[in-house]
């Protein structure tokens, strides 16, 4: 395995090994850091990294990066949150598209001006990031309502607070595994019957038990009373669709000749374009796929505070881009899955939970944090290098 | 030697189509491609001037020359990199403007660079369907993707890749050769056009690419192959043609030189001991 993570290729193993270690030591550390309480809570702490995180992906498999993502997720929530506000009085099925809508207008601004006037993404979008901060702010203030918009909506509120009934958890766990099985277990048939290489069975056995057994628990914490005072069960709303995006991205990206393209232009930008394939195409859908997807995530990001205000978070971003660095996606472009959001997600989201459980201060937080990301990157470093010198 | 651009079937080049001879696949009495008076300059800087060159199907021709004596640039104009100056470029005895790499490929000439241009992060399978992918109901057909590319590399003798889901990073210089060849001769390519496809390679790599080049003949498909190397040259090629100062000096069948006459050619553009020497144009 150590071979394997010199030369880049050894998967998410060691970030999941990680990801288990961290979890051990908080249990060890607090008893409480695995009931299901803290884990569902800890779960929709990582929804806002993993979107984020997803969004950013787009783009770092360019080699390019988004310095606003944090910014402007959030300004498309502050669109959703004003929309739908007295107000204004929108439904919430025009509100929350628009607010996508506002961070995918942003995302294709970005890529016009980095694919039509090759002006380098990381001055872009730190533009961007001190530009739509500015605005966030003006349209909050604007508002008049002190520099806070609290969400008034249900459907807003409840996608971080609401909760699936428990049966519903149960189907969509089950039915959730079931295709995942159910791929698994085609694929398998499809190249063994095509007289393709194949994994051994034992692997393919192995993969669907583990993915019924994970599945399995996840539905057990979801389904557990959390409350205190009142009954509170069920998966929350994040959840579904976090599990959605990356279901959608993860299609795209391995499974359609767009995600191809997108990979292949971060590996080498000039063999795809001498392959007659249209790369500022590419790059601009990336830049697009990043702005909706931030977009998703600004609306759980503002259901999370249950409102917007004037004092942006700075760190959102960085965060975003710990998130995919963390779960493996490259820097430098041309490695990257979507899945790799999730385990950084969920790494920054243990850390913080469970330093908050342990007490331990801000500071600490932050310290090991980004302890943990440059060990991610270093990594990355070293097996490009070990890869380009074989 | 006349340089005025004409149609090769009017038999402009000193040597005509119909007297063309080696080894590999019959050739038809039209060469697959010819050049007539071409030319290309960049500015004040004539890089090519005059070249007649005729590629007959199915034969390797070597195209060899000293540095800066213009074969990349006949090779780029040929695959459409850039238009020529002057002259005229005819495709199975047709006319063609070809003012693009996309002109070029859809005419069947592939051009492997000696960069290769595959994609390292890509397994072998995606890097030979880049910008040409199968698809089933929307979405890439990968099982087909692999079975045709197993049979390509089974029918090109390329045995030495282990899976065709290696990720091209992991390939040695030799095979990732022979995926860049193996990819160009998949887009349906009547030539192919190798620049150096064994330079920086070891010897056994370069054995693997030479009988590569060879099976590429077998199967009727022309090659136009930049080295070098005259070892290679020599063993793999049936005709040869030498550049000189950006003019064709020399073009023939392999057997009309040597070691020493290619030397010769590469080195002072002409020599007394080779019948098919050219004028260079002026």
């Amino acid at each position: 395995m150590y071979k394997s993570l010199r030369q880049g290729d050894s998967g998410m193993v060691p970030v999941v090994v990680g990801l288990l270690l961290l979890v051990t030591y908080f249990q060890i550390r607090n008893a409480a850091f695995l009931s299901s309480g803290n884990l569902v809570n800890l779960f929709v702490q990582a929804t806002i990294f993993i979107l984020l995180g997803m969004a950013e992906i787009w783009v770092l498999l360019l080699g390019e990066i988004d310095l606003s993502i944090g910014i402007t997720s959030v300004l498309g929530g502050a669109v959703a949150v004003i929309l739908v506000d007295p107000q204004f009085h929108w439904s919430w099925f025009l509100a929350l598209p628009a607010g996508i809508l506002v961070v995918t207008l942003i995302g294709a601004l970005y890529g016009m001006i980095v694919v039509r006037l090759n002006v380098p993404s990381f001055i872009v979008t730190l533009a961007g990031f001190l530009a739509f901060q500015g605005v966030l702010i003006y349209i909050v203030d604007s508002q008049g309502t002190g520099g806070t918009i609290p969400v008034h909506e249900k459907v807003l509120y409840n996608l971080v607070y609401g909760n699936l009934t428990p049966l519903w958890t149960w189907i969509l766990a089950i039915e959730g595994v079931a295709i995942m099985c159910y791929r698994i277990i085609k694929r398998d048939i499809n190249r063994r019957a095509s007289g393709l290489v194949t994994e051994p069975l034992t692997y393919v056995v192995v993969k669907v038990v583990l993915l019924v057994a994970v599945g399995l628990i996840l539905a057990k914490i979801f389904d557990a009373n959390r409350g205190t005072f009142i009954v509170l069960r069920g998966m929350p709303f994040a959840i579904p669709i976090d599990i959605g995006v990356l279901v959608a991205g993860t299609f795209i990206l391995t499974r359609t000749k767009a995600g191809r393209y997108i990979n292949a232009i971060g590996g080498n930008s000039e063999a795809v374009r001498r392959a007659g394939v249209r790369v500022n195409r590419y790059r601009l859908l990336a830049f697009v796929l990043t702005g909706v997807t931030g977009g998703i995530g600004g609306l759980l990001y503002v259901s999370q505070l249950n409102g917007v205000n004037d004092g942006p978070p700075s760190t959102l971003t960085l965060y975003a881009i710990a998130a995919a660095v963390i779960g493996g996606t490259s820097l430098f472009g041309g490695r990257g899955k979507m899945i790799h959001a999730v385990v950084g997600g969920l790494i920054i989201a243990t850390i913080y939970n469970g330093m908050a459980l342990l007490s331990m201060s801000a500071s600490t937080q932050y310290v090991v944090t980004g302890i943990v990301l440059l060990a991610a990157v270093t990594v990355d470093s070293v097996a490009r290098r070990n890869s380009a010198t074989k | 030697m006349d340089t005025t651009p004409e149609s090769p079937n009017l038999s402009a080049s000193p040597k005509g189509p119909s007297e063309q001879s080696g080894s590999g696949v019959a050739s038809s009495s039209v060469p697959l491609l010819s050049l007539r008076g071409v030319s290309k300059n960049f500015g004040p800087v004539q890089a090519i001037q005059g070249v007649n060159l005729d590629v007959p199907d199915g034969q390797v021709t070597a195209l060899i020359g000293d540095n800066g004596a213009g074969k990349s640039v006949l090779i780029k104009t040929i695959s459409g990199i850039w238009p020529p100056s002057e002259g005229k470029i005819f495709w199975k005895g047709e006319e063609v403007h070809n003012h693009s790499p996309r002109g070029a490929a859809a005419l069947g000439i592939a051009t492997v660079y000696q960069d290769l241009a595959l994609c390292d992060n890509l397994d072998i399978v995606q890097n030979m369907y880049l910008g040409r992918e199968e698809t089933k109901f929307g979405a890439l057909d990968e099982i087909k993707m692999e079975l045709a590319t197993n049979q390509l590399l089974k029918d090109l003798s390329v045995s030495t890749v282990k899976s065709v889901r290696q990720l091209v990073a992991s390939l040695s210089g030799g095979q990732r050769q022979a995926i860049a060849v193996a990819r160009a001769v998949m887009r349906d390519s009547r030539l192919v056009i190798l620049d150096e496809p064994t330079a920086a390679l070891g010897v056994s790599q370069t054995r693997q690419v030479l009988e590569l080049i060879r099976t590429l003949s077998s199967r009727g498909i022309a090659v136009l192959v930049i080295s070098h190397n005259l070892n290679d040259v020599f063993s793999v090629a049936d005709r040869i043609a030498v550049m000189h100062l950006g003019s064709l000096v020399s073009n023939g069948p392999i057997s009309d030189y040597d070691t020493n006459s290619a030397v010769e050619l590469i080195t002072t553009g002409h020599s007394s001991r080779v019948p098919t020497t050219l004028a260079p144009s002026s």
